[in-house]
């Protein structure tokens, strides 16, 4: 008898009180869709903006993720997974969502600053403890007999930053050409294991399953490895690489049809505030912000970083001759 | 889960009942000591390298950080979500599979029509068809860029890359099961029975009731234990349709893919562990069914 009072009580102040706050609180829920690497990152970033968003709005949110390669997650979205925000690997499978499935516009890069990417990375080596093969340079790479663990440039978006830097390393190295470039090129994917369709499926491969000498991928990707294999590998930063720059956008028509559009886009503006670029840095990327990366100035290796836009005028150009169907990475791989 | 390793065994028919007193050990049919020894050999070391070890592994490597590690692996909410999300298609794709099953075998085995043998053909496609293409087809169908896309996507319906996708592909893959099973099991029982049952003025309801099911039980209930064991134990057409959303369209083993992805190897395997667990009580409640059956059998010829 006691029991059930208390029960009716109870129900009382469920309907009578807290029904009226819920009300007034929403309870929001995001879609991030995002790229392989990124999982501890928004793991912290997605915890330190619920509590953001629930101090400014007394709104609670709770971000779903997805993670898969890069051009595999457009895919999905361009197929309707509805994505309220999309953190891809690079811009041009975010433009593939506008191009191919009309769900954002045509100039989303405009939309945030420093054309949309919030932080940038780059690409390294990871090696065995020790550096057994003596690999510091990209020539060292290419010489017979080095197993190289890349991904699929095909389905990953940290391959084909990998890719553009052996590329174009090679282009800008004294005497380049691209028929250098693409002989260099040949090399490197003629030393390849494995083509893995994620970055980090080609990390578990080199770390867990021990196959190839070196891992070529993610710097960002590179330092947690080292962070997760205790003491069993070594970060090797190449004289010259790549800026990669993963671009973030609110993918409109999705969130519009969840009425998310105010939440999305405070979410990934708020990857621009101080504790999101410090979270950023955190896990190993690269922050826009100049105070936040100076104070974690000692983690990054001093590199000579060079552009897409510098050297392959840009991604669509870069994908249409280099990872289109017959383009330059068919022509070498099938060889 | 393998496919169809033994279509026969679960015949209860009665060349298997009295088998064994047929062939005892004589001359005739045993080899020499050494020999036998080898045979035996071999397979013990080819079952223990192939199946004993690996599943050793999945338990250790799941213990290896304790059991309250495993015990958390597995009760974490994305964890028990994956196993919710599970059951789910398994509960849809089961029951649906045992009646399209059962129709299918008893149209193929107790009559004969036009286009027979492509009705057969077609129940056999999911076995031939890699999951992976199950899986893109659903896309193709309900994609936002497919046949029904934009229809869906106006009426506020999600098909693919949530659970009625999942349902779909567990229910392709899973298809053939209870009417393969079904179907070499009423053949070879014929129809006389049932035409028994005709002629004495029974209802099709009452045929179907007490004379085709009651004689198919063990062969139905082997096709029904198989076909849960796939439809909980699909990656490929599942990772197809699923979108990886943590906690909401995982399933068992695409929650296994994530965690192992994350360095997450003891809770990987923990939870990789409840999938082995599974096999087991598969293969366990198999060996009844078969039991059960030639026991079954047995009784019938001594009566």
């Amino acid at each position: 008898m006691k029991k059930s009072l208390l029960t009716i009580a109870l129900m009382a102040l469920t309907t009578g009180l807290v029904a009226p706050i819920t009300a007034l609180a929403k309870e929001v829920t995001l879609l991030n869709v995002s790229y392989d690497p990124t999982r501890e990152l928004y793991v912290d970033y997605n915890a330190a903006f619920s509590k953001y968003w629930q101090a400014k709005t007394g709104d609670t949110v709770k971000v779903n993720q997805s993670h898969g390669g890069s051009g595999k997650q457009a895919r999905a979205v361009i197929d309707g997974l509805q994505a309220d925000v999309a953190t891809l690997a690079l811009a041009y499978d975010i433009d593939q969502l506008s191009e191919k499935a009309n769900l954002i516009p045509k100039n989303w890069q405009t939309h945030l600053p420093n054309n949309s990417t919030p932080y940038t990375s780059t690409i390294v080596f990871l090696v065995r403890k020790g550096n057994p093969k003596h690999l510091n340079t990209w020539d060292d790479l290419v010489k017979p007999g080095i197993g190289i663990v890349p991904a699929n440039p095909k389905t990953s978006g940290g391959a084909r930053w990998t890719y553009l830097a052996a590329y174009g390393q090679a282009l800008k190295a004294p005497g380049g050409s691209d028929a250098k470039a693409k002989e260099y090129i040949t090399k490197f994917y003629k030393n390849a294991a494995v083509l893995d369709s994620g970055a980090r499926g080609a990390t578990t491969t080199f770390v867990e399953r021990g196959i190839g000498d070196v891992l070529v991928g993610w710097e960002n990707e590179a330092y947690l490895a080292l962070k997760e294999g205790a003491g069993k590998f070594e970060v090797v930063v190449p004289p010259v690489s790549i800026l990669a720059e993963p671009p973030v956008t609110v993918v409109d028509k999705f969130a519009k049809k969840h009425g998310t559009e105010k939440v999305a886009e405070a979410y990934l503006n708020y990857l621009y505030s101080d504790e999101g670029q410090e979270i950023i840095a955190k896990n190993f990327y690269r922050p826009r912000n100049a105070a936040v990366l100076k104070k974690h100035e000692s983690q990054y290796a001093k590199v000579d970083l060079f552009t897409i836009d510098d050297v392959f005028g840009g991604w669509t150009k870069a994908q249409k001759t280099h990872f289109s169907d017959g383009g330059v990475f068919d022509q070498i791989y099938l060889k | 889960m393998s496919i169809s390793p033994s279509i026969t065994t679960a015949i209860p028919s009665s060349q298997y009942s009295n088998y064994q007193a047929k062939v005892a050990r004589s001359r005739a049919t045993s080899e020499p000591f050494l020999i036998r020894w080898l045979l035996i050999a071999t397979v013990l070391g080819f079952l223990s390298l192939f199946l004993i070890v690996p599943l050793a592994a999945v338990f250790t490597e799941a213990l290896r950080k304790g059991f309250a590690v495993y015990l958390a692996a597995i009760t974490e909410p994305d964890a028990l979500s994956s196993i919710k999300l599970t059951f789910i298609a398994a509960l849809i794709a089961v029951p649906l599979n045992l009646v399209f099953g059962i129709a299918a075998a008893w149209a193929i085995a107790k009559f004969d029509f036009r286009g027979k043998s492509i009705l057969i053909t077609l129940i056999d496609l999911p076995f031939a068809v890699s999951p992976v293409i199950a899986g893109l087809i659903y896309v193709l169908i309900f994609g936002l860029q497919g046949w029904f896309g934009s229809t869906l996507l106006d009426n506020d319906i999600k098909v693919i890359f949530a659970i009625p996708g999942i349902v779909l592909a567990s229910v392709f893959v899973t298809f053939p099961f209870v009417a393969r099973e079904l179907i070499p099991l009423m053949q070879a029982q014929g129809k006389d029975e049932e035409e028994a049952g005709l002629v004495l003025g029974a209802t099709g309801w009452q045929i179907l009731w007490r004379i085709t099911l009651p004689n198919v039980k063990w062969g139905l209930l082997y096709g029904v234990i198989l076909t849960n064991a796939r439809a909980m134990g699909e990656f490929g057409a599942v990772s197809v349709v699923s979108g990886h959303i943590r906690g909401l369209t995982n399933t068992l083993p695409l929650h296994v893919e994530i965690l192992y992805n994350e360095y997450n190897y003891a809770a990987a395997f923990a939870v990789a562990s409840l999938l082995a667990l599974l096999a087991l009580l598969t293969l366990v409640l198999k060996s009844f069914v078969e039991w059960k059956a030639a026991r079954d059998a047995r009784l019938n010829e001594l009566a």
